[in-house]
């Protein structure tokens, strides 16, 4: 069996906030241009500019899929996305390796500063599998830390199940998606 | 109270044409496509039986609105009436001077509805109806409303409320709301998400929040209905807020600003408070936090994930969820802190757990392992038995109605997410078919 590993990275990077404008109406006619959308109140934000790292015209949520036999296998740096068993935070030997390297890199970079993307697949509750990705960052924060990054540069932040690679709903989806995201 | 809504002319046309799908559905479910559809995927014939017969109208042009229709469908929905086929009907009398009981006990209904609309003026309709028990040959009930052509809906479910009421002896909770999020994936890959209210039957829907990219989950109502508060993100480099958002104003602001992220807002029953889960250096722990005073208490201290709290109904406890002993499990402790106790032992995981209107009972989301996944579960603290009530295995996000009746909640069909109703007895099962995007995350309005 040829061993081939693809990973698939979602990487949403916005940075703006554009037109927070809420459109307040009150009284009068209302626009309904669908009696079941619309209303009283509603507000509409929108996370236009959100690119894609790595990719220069990239548009936010482009699938990004990294041939490992074109990247370098054997460097971990290589390697931007660590993956977790169910319901734990526990970093695998695998995990560990990639962590460290990103560690070891990023502390003889200092300036530079790293999101630790935590998610968690389907299984679970929504609120519980945000505090599972939350976990699941600060693990590998800690090892950072312990590494000598500095926690300023370090941000974590968490999207429980609301992110998912693969919309499969098997174990081969799932274990895709209870993974840390290293962006830097 | 009731919150008259403003709708236009084309609106009300559509509103007028989910009506007669909602007819059609219930006729042949599954039937009507887009709008909509309600469909019994397990249920017995062990209701009272009651007969709704139309409501004349006395006006010009069409009848403005499908009263019996809607009396009937939330009758049907609520589990504990047959409603018998109106082609069974052997007359079809519109108060209780025209009624010959024993063309209904001919066809065993316990109890009969009749009523009619009349026009009176440009937009302005009366509604009356009676409730009459056949048996005794008497009225139960008898009530006249005025309304306008956009209140009729509401008009309905008052009526469907009363006679729920009377035939039950339990406050009936049609005229009541729901809040719940839609996530559509655009051709362009992104994600978009909507905060919805509607009425307890999914009509009336109101956008009150979009964003693109950005997750909303656990929206929670105040027991006063005016304000929802919901877990948002603010942009791509924040952590997850509660945000507060005004229903008849649109404003919204976050509720604090925390150096880590906020989640899992829970309104005290007097409304003065908010239950959360914070996370500050990767622990997540509840607080509470006086909502005009910004002030901030901590009630769970533990290296564990601590999140859901929710409120016993006389705002003494917090039951939440913890996984202190390894799997996620459902404890409680005083609003004020201190030890917490455990009380889900049975199965391998509980989580999401709420109280129901009196505190005898939660709902949660519960997995009794052996690859069984997740479903809803009512769970009783005194025995610590739990109840299954539904057969999925990514049901999550149960909410009892006002009156501990119904249980809403979130569960997939194929792939995509859609809303569910079950009683709290597990009799009766309906799937609530809203939108053709993906629906979770349903929450029931204390109040209108």
């Amino acid at each position: 069996m040829q061993r081939f590993w693809t990973i698939l990275m979602v990487l949403f990077l916005g940075v703006t906030l554009a037109g927070c404008a809420a459109s307040k109406k009150k009284g009068g006619t209302v626009e309904v241009e669908d009696a079941t959308i619309g209303g009283s109140g509603a507000e509409v934000i929108t996370d236009a500019s959100a690119s894609a790292v790595g990719s220069d015209d990239a548009t936010a949520g482009e699938i990004i899929t990294i041939d490992q036999d074109d990247a370098d296998m054997d460097d971990p740096l290589g390697q931007r996305v660590v993956y977790f068993d169910f319901d734990s935070s526990n970093l695998t030997p695998e995990a560990q390796r990639v962590v460290e390297a990103h560690a070891q890199y990023l502390s003889n970079n200092p300036g530079m500063a790293v999101v630790l993307e935590g998610h968690a697949d389907e299984r679970g509750t929504r609120e519980y599998n945000l505090a599972l990705g939350e976990r699941r960052a600060n693990a590998v924060s800690e090892i950072f830390q312990a590494m000598g990054v500095a926690p300023d540069a370090i941000r974590t932040i968490s999207y429980g199940e609301e992110r998912p690679i693969s919309m499969g709903q098997d174990e081969s989806a799932w274990s895709l998606n209870r993974r840390v995201e290293i962006l830097y | 109270m009731p919150s008259k809504k403003v709708n236009s002319i084309k609106g009300f046309q559509h509103a007028v044409m989910l009506i007669f799908a909602v007819a059609m559905a219930l006729i042949q479910p599954g039937t009507a496509a887009g709008a909509l559809t309600i469909e019994i995927t397990q249920g017995e014939k062990s209701g009272i039986p009651i007969a709704a017969v139309p409501f004349r109208w006395h006006g010009t042009g069409n009848p403005p609105a499908n009263l019996r229709g809607i009396v009937a469908a939330d009758l049907h929905r609520s589990g504990r009436f047959e409603l018998l086929p109106p082609a069974d009907f052997l007359s079809r009398p519109s108060e209780v001077s025209e009624v010959r009981y024993k063309d209904w006990r001919l066809i065993k209904a316990e109890a009969l509805v009749v009523g009619r609309i009349t026009e009176k003026g440009p937009d302005r309709f009366e509604v009356s109806f009676q409730l009459l028990d056949v048996y005794r040959e008497r009225v139960k009930v008898a009530l006249r409303y005025t309304a306008s052509a956009d209140q009729l809906r509401q008009v309905a479910h008052q009526i469907s409320d009363r006679i729920f009421y009377e035939m039950t002896g339990i406050k009936g909770a049609f005229d009541t709301r729901i809040a719940y999020v839609t996530m559509n994936i655009t051709e362009e890959n992104d994600r978009v998400y909507q905060l919805m209210i509607a009425d307890s039957d999914g009509h009336n829907s109101q956008q009150i929040l979009k964003t693109t990219n950005l997750p909303v989950l656990s929206p929670a109502w105040s027991p006063n209905g005016q304000w929802l508060a919901y877990v948002s993100f603010s942009d791509n480099r924040s952590g997850a807020n509660v945000w507060l958002q005004d229903i008849s104003t649109g404003s919204r602001r976050p509720v604090a600003r925390f150096d880590g992220s906020a989640s899992a807002p829970a309104w005290s029953p007097d409304g003065k408070s908010l239950a959360l889960t914070v996370s500050a250096k990767g622990n997540t722990d509840i607080y509470v936090l006086g909502v005009s005073s910004g002030e901030m208490r901590r009630v769970t201290k533990h290296p564990a994930i601590d999140t859901e709290p929710a409120w016993s109904p006389d705002g003494r406890y917090l039951v939440f969820t913890s996984d202190r002993n390894g799997r996620p499990h459902i404890y409680r402790v005083s609003r004020n802190g201190g030890k917490a106790e455990r009380l889900t032992r049975e199965g391998k995981e509980n989580a999401g757990a709420s109280y129901d209107p009196i505190g005898n009972r939660l709902v949660l989301v519960t997995n009794r392992g052996q690859g069984a996944g997740y479903q809803i579960g009512v769970f009783y603290p005194e025995s610590g038995r739990t109840d299954v009530l539904t057969d999925g295995t990514l049901d999550e996000s149960p909410t009892f109605s006002p009156n501990g009746a119904m249980i809403l909640y979130a569960t997939r069909m194929g792939s995509e997410g859609v809303l569910a109703a079950v009683s709290a007895d597990g009799r009766v099962r309906q799937v609530l078919k809203l939108t053709d995007g993906d629906v979770r995350e349903p929450a029931w309005a204390a109040s209108r």
